[in-house]
């Protein structure tokens, strides 16, 4: 068998994403609350969850290159279009620091139980739609400075897959020290029990009165 | 506290169950997860019904409109993604149906907040042809230039947001 398989079909879309719903939401993702608190340093989750992640695909896509199971050849690598990448992220970080979510945590959010992330969803249709809408004119600025396809930070730096990755071992391991010890600082991550506690104690309002009868909650 | 909650996955487990999936993706598919190229498709599909002569003139949805736009890999993917969310929330006991948010706020201000927000992240992800997942951790794993400039993007302005928005969101 070789790999990759290219299977393309509805059971492995629904397959491989149920193990990524699952994981999200296990992870704590499916919290706004916590997906926002990353930005204030005071929750790590994000960061690390991620680092962690990229680290271990990373490394099991560089052993299957290097044995010749998988080539990095054969594989999808999205391209560097310099400031459409950048301020793209840039929006998309807005976002969550604005509405809690980013795409994929939205759904985690939904699935379960909030309705606010099911908002958040219909906004990306509409941010959506606003930029297909003015797509011609942003058309340049969407195309402007594209880098080599499919560039690499081993090809841009011109060193080994295996450095790279050991610097973002460091980086990781710099990180959940440094993370581990501002969320002492700030009384810890936050719980899936303490999240449950203050939306069952009136800090979120249940369904049969959103947007109708909600009254002013005041700060803690 | 409600004790039939139980807690999340300690970060470096639910991220090695993350990178392994991932991984995993690879190996089947040729490409990672993803999820905005979905509400893409759920844009074009939109379009289509609301206004078909502008969305098949549209430089950016009229190609997605020569087949099924709902029909992708990353529709079902989608679908995967709230069927194991949902999976997870109910067996653990953090399914509770809410509008969640900045505690201070009321309801309706949540919501305006996350339509907001759901703006932003939808341009974006266009902007940037791909969002978090597709672009952050999926190209990143590959270890593409731009997922990790994209994370630059992401992390840099989601801490200068997320310190103006500090008072309502702490």
């Amino acid at each position: 068998m070789s790999f990759p398989i290219s299977d393309d079909g509805v059971a492995s879309g629904l397959l491989f994403g149920i193990l990524f719903g699952y994981v999200l939401e296990s992870a704590g993702f499916g919290s706004p609350r916590k997906l926002t608190a990353q930005f204030r340093f005071t929750d790590w989750s994000v960061f690390k969850v991620m680092f962690t992640a990229i680290i271990v695909a990373a490394a099991g896509l560089a052993a299957a290159n290097a044995t010749g199971v998988m080539k990095f050849d054969d594989i999808f690598i999205p391209t560097t279009y310099f400031w459409a990448t950048l301020a793209g992220g840039a929006l998309v970080g807005a976002g969550m620091a604005i509405g809690g979510y980013c795409p994929g945590t939205s759904a985690a959010g939904f699935a379960s139980g909030r309705l606010d992330a099911f908002v958040f969803m219909a906004g990306m249709i509409v941010g959506t739609g606003a930029f297909a809408a003015a797509f011609d004119f942003i058309k340049p600025f969407y195309l402007a400075a594209a880098g080599p396809e499919g560039q690499t930070l081993q090809s841009l730096f011109g060193i080994s897959d295996w450095a790279i990755l050991a610097i973002l071992l460091a980086a990781a391991v710099g990180g959940f020290a440094l993370g581990g010890r501002l969320e002492r600082a700030a009384g810890g991550a936050l719980t899936a029990q303490s999240l449950d506690a203050d939306a069952a104690d009136g800090g979120s309002p249940g369904p049969s009165v959103v947007g109708l009868e909600i009254s002013q909650r005041k700060s803690a | 506290m409600n004790a039939s909650v139980r807690p999340f996955w300690p970060p470096l487990a639910a991220g090695v169950a993350l990178g392994a999936t991932l991984f995993a993706t690879f190996l089947v598919t040729g490409h990672g997860l993803g999820a905005s190229g979905s509400f893409t498709g759920a844009t074009a599909w939109l379009g289509d019904k609301i206004a078909p002569g502008a969305a098949h003139e549209n430089g950016y949805l009229g190609p997605m409109l020569s087949g099924n736009p709902l029909a992708g890999w990353i529709s079902w993917e989608l679908l995967g993604v709230l069927l194991g969310a949902l999976l997870a929330a109910i067996t653990s006991g953090r399914f509770r149906v809410r509008v969640d948010g900045p505690t201070r706020l009321s309801g309706g201000r949540r919501l305006a907040l996350a339509l907001a927000g759901g703006v932003l992240s939808g341009f974006g992800a266009r902007l940037a042809r791909g969002c978090t997942s597709g672009l952050g951790l999926s190209g990143g794993a590959p270890l593409a230039v731009a997922a990790f400039l994209f994370l630059i993007g992401f992390f840099v302005v989601g801490v200068a947001a997320g310190y103006l928005m500090r008072r309502t969101w702490a």
